[in-house]
């Protein structure tokens, strides 16, 4: 046999070539993670650079303009802001009750079985898509027109997947006695779900929101699909005050405004032929980036925090 | 009947009442709690409704044969043509250069991140690529038309100010974090006793990753790869911003061209009036963008059930 005919001197020479191998592979895993965090590093490090000189309170308070030195970002952020809103608020409901819906009520037949099929899928569905679908129904069908209330519908249905797939892991992780317990002193199935299911659930919930949310901030190309505009010089109306042209604003007139967000903007100054609006496109970037990166930040900080808190 | 209990009579029919009320409450917020999980439902229903509605139009101007086979796309020119093909070469070849990166880039960090890493590693190493993957694709764009264009001029001084390789390579980074993270999920699932029965036999860390582990998480594997060429295809604003947007029937990286995803931004971004045929291309294209999602999709489930394995 040759295997035992093998020297130790032999022996040896095999074991130190596996374990130089094994080396080489680890040292290319170190360097392919490296190679993601050179690029966190060279992003943000680049935009820090060549942004900071623009980075004054005059940036969040001026309005775009054509002058590149002049430029701000008001109305791109007080849009990202208004469309958040009311993508939260149309997701999160949703969201939460389809989950809670899936997980506490549904039977196992096929009607569930085409909705979770339907949810898988929609995750794998190209965020433009979203954008034409929004562009069809939302802009010309309900007439809703390229306002902050398409957009925001637009983004609540591109991150409501993620919404119910964390619900769903949030309530999964809850312990059959807590139901039983509140079934016990005769609870309903919605008073369980009401005071305790929901409640319980509330932080990885809330983790799922917080991720979705800062996947939407930073969305573009559903939006720009609905038509935004990418120069706004103006801001949606601020409720019961009365404009210029004498017209009182009611509460929800600002849903329909038309508007302009972060990303949009960034890609508007992006794609200038004039580097003096680079500046102003790094400069925005950061802003953009700092955003979604405390958002997700603030996601996984909860998440660590909630995995040592949980006791049954 | 005593008087007794006729005076517990009104009691007992009052619990009785609060009894159906509280069922009929229940079974209302039962049907409505229905009605959010039939949202999901809904928006496929109308994602097929606009997408197929409107490209009916639009077929019923061009033929279907043009459509597929036509080597121009000039929808809004006076001589218009309108072959698709133009516009999914510029997919097909920036999805390949991301795939190049990100495939064996993820699978590598995968491997190390299941196999090699000890805990402490992987608790700084995670965060790290989700907030990769968290990075808004517009900021890319501007990494990719800015940074990396510039950086591969260095090297290759005849490449243009647009290309799909700069494009395709920032783009294969910002799926790493995707296939890294699904693979190592189907990796850490493998039981350690199959690793275990390898190390007796004197097989060594890198050998049983890749002999035993790899080949048991195959399934896992081939999903997160589908899922990485979804979202190559249907990536839209890194290639909006640094590979152009005249469409350009190539084969090269080297070259700019438009992309489907891109062209529908073009479109957007103009003034096109509603139900002009230019609008309708959107549509058209939209559809064969869903459609070749979902092959791979089919693909990956097909995938998975053939490689499954039990333990």
């Amino acid at each position: 046999m040759q295997a035992n005919s093998l020297t130790t001197e032999q022996i040896r020479a095999l074991i130190a070539k596996g374990k130089l191998k094994d080396s080489i592979f680890k040292a290319m895993g170190i360097a392919c993670l490296a190679l993601a965090l050179l690029v966190i590093v060279m992003l943000v490090s680049d935009m820090i650079a060549k942004g900071s000189e623009r980075l004054t309170l005059d940036f969040f308070t001026n309005f775009a303009s054509r002058h590149a030195g002049q430029a701000g970002i008001l109305s791109a952020w007080v849009g990202s802001l208004l469309v958040m809103l009311v993508t939260a608020l149309a997701a999160v409901p949703i969201g939460v009750a389809a989950g809670v819906y899936l997980e506490e009520y549904a039977k196992r037949n096929w009607i569930t079985e085409i909705i979770e099929i339907n949810i898988t899928n929609l995750a794998a569905v190209p965020s433009i898509v979203y954008g034409l679908l929004a562009l069809g129904i939302f802009v010309y069908q309900f007439g809703f027109g390229q306002s902050i209330l398409s957009a925001g519908l637009t983004l609540a249905l591109l991150i409501l997947p993620i919404v119910i797939v964390s619900t769903r892991e949030a309530i999964r992780a809850i312990p059959a006695m807590i139901r039983e317990g509140s079934m016990a002193v005769g609870a309903t199935r919605w008073q369980t779900c009401r005071y305790h299911i929901i409640p319980y659930a509330m932080p990885g919930i809330l983790t799922g929101v917080i991720i979705g949310l800062a996947r939407a901030i930073g969305e573009t190309a559903p939006i720009i699909t609905i038509g935004a505009l990418t120069f706004i010089a103006f801001l949606p109306p601020v409720p019961y005050t009365t404009g210029a042209d004498g017209v009182t604003a009611g509460l929800f007139d600002w849903v329909m405004s038309p508007f302009t967000v972060m990303p949009i903007q960034i890609f508007n100054w992006t794609s200038r032929p004039d580097p003096a609006f680079e500046v102003n496109a790094a400069a925005a970037g950061f802003v953009l980036m700092v955003m979604v990166l405390s958002m997700n930040g603030i996601a996984i900080w909860l998440r660590y925090k909630m995995r040592k808190n949980i006791k049954w | 009947m005593t008087a007794n209990n006729a005076s517990d009579l009104p009691v007992v029919s009052d619990r009785l009442s609060k009894n159906a009320m509280r069922h009929v409450s229940e079974r209302l917020i039962e049907s409505l709690l229905f009605a959010a999980a039939a949202v999901s439902v809904l928006t496929t229903i109308g994602i097929v409704y606009v997408l197929v509605s409107e490209s009916i139009h639009f077929f019923q101007n061009v033929s279907i044969v043009d459509f597929l086979t036509d080597t121009q796309w000039t929808p809004l020119f006076d001589d218009a043509h309108f072959g698709i093909m133009v516009l999914v070469s510029g997919t097909v070849v920036s999805s390949l250069v991301a795939l190049a990166v990100a495939i064996p880039m993820g699978t590598i960090i995968a491997i190390y991140l299941s196999e090699f890493a000890n805990g402490k590693v992987r608790e700084v190493a995670k965060p790290i690529l989700e907030l990769l993957g968290g990075i808004p694709t517009i900021v890319f764009g501007y990494f990719a038309l800015l940074m990396v264009t510039p950086l591969l001029q260095k090297f290759f001084p005849e490449l243009p100010g647009f290309s799909l390789l700069s494009a395709g390579l920032v783009m294969g980074i910002m799926i790493v974090p995707y296939i890294a993270s699904l693979s190592e999920d189907a990796m850490r699932a493998v039981p350690m006793s199959l690793r275990e029965g390898s190390y007796a036999m004197g097989g060594t860390r890198l050998y049983t990753a890749l002999h035993v582990v790899v080949p048991a998480a195959f399934s896992g594997l081939a999903a997160s790869y589908i899922l990485a060429i979804s979202r190559a295809v249907g990536e839209t604003m890194i290639l909006a911003v640094a590979a152009g947007m005249q469409p350009n029937l190539t084969w090269n990286p080297a070259e700019p061209a438009a992309t489907i995803t891109s062209y529908i931004v073009q479109v957007a971004l103009g003034d096109l009036p509603h139900g002009s045929i230019g609008y309708q291309t959107i549509f058209a294209a939209g559809l064969t963008l869903i459609l070749i999602t979902l092959c791979f999709n089919i693909l990956g489930q097909w995938l998975r059930r053939k490689f499954r394995e039990n333990y």
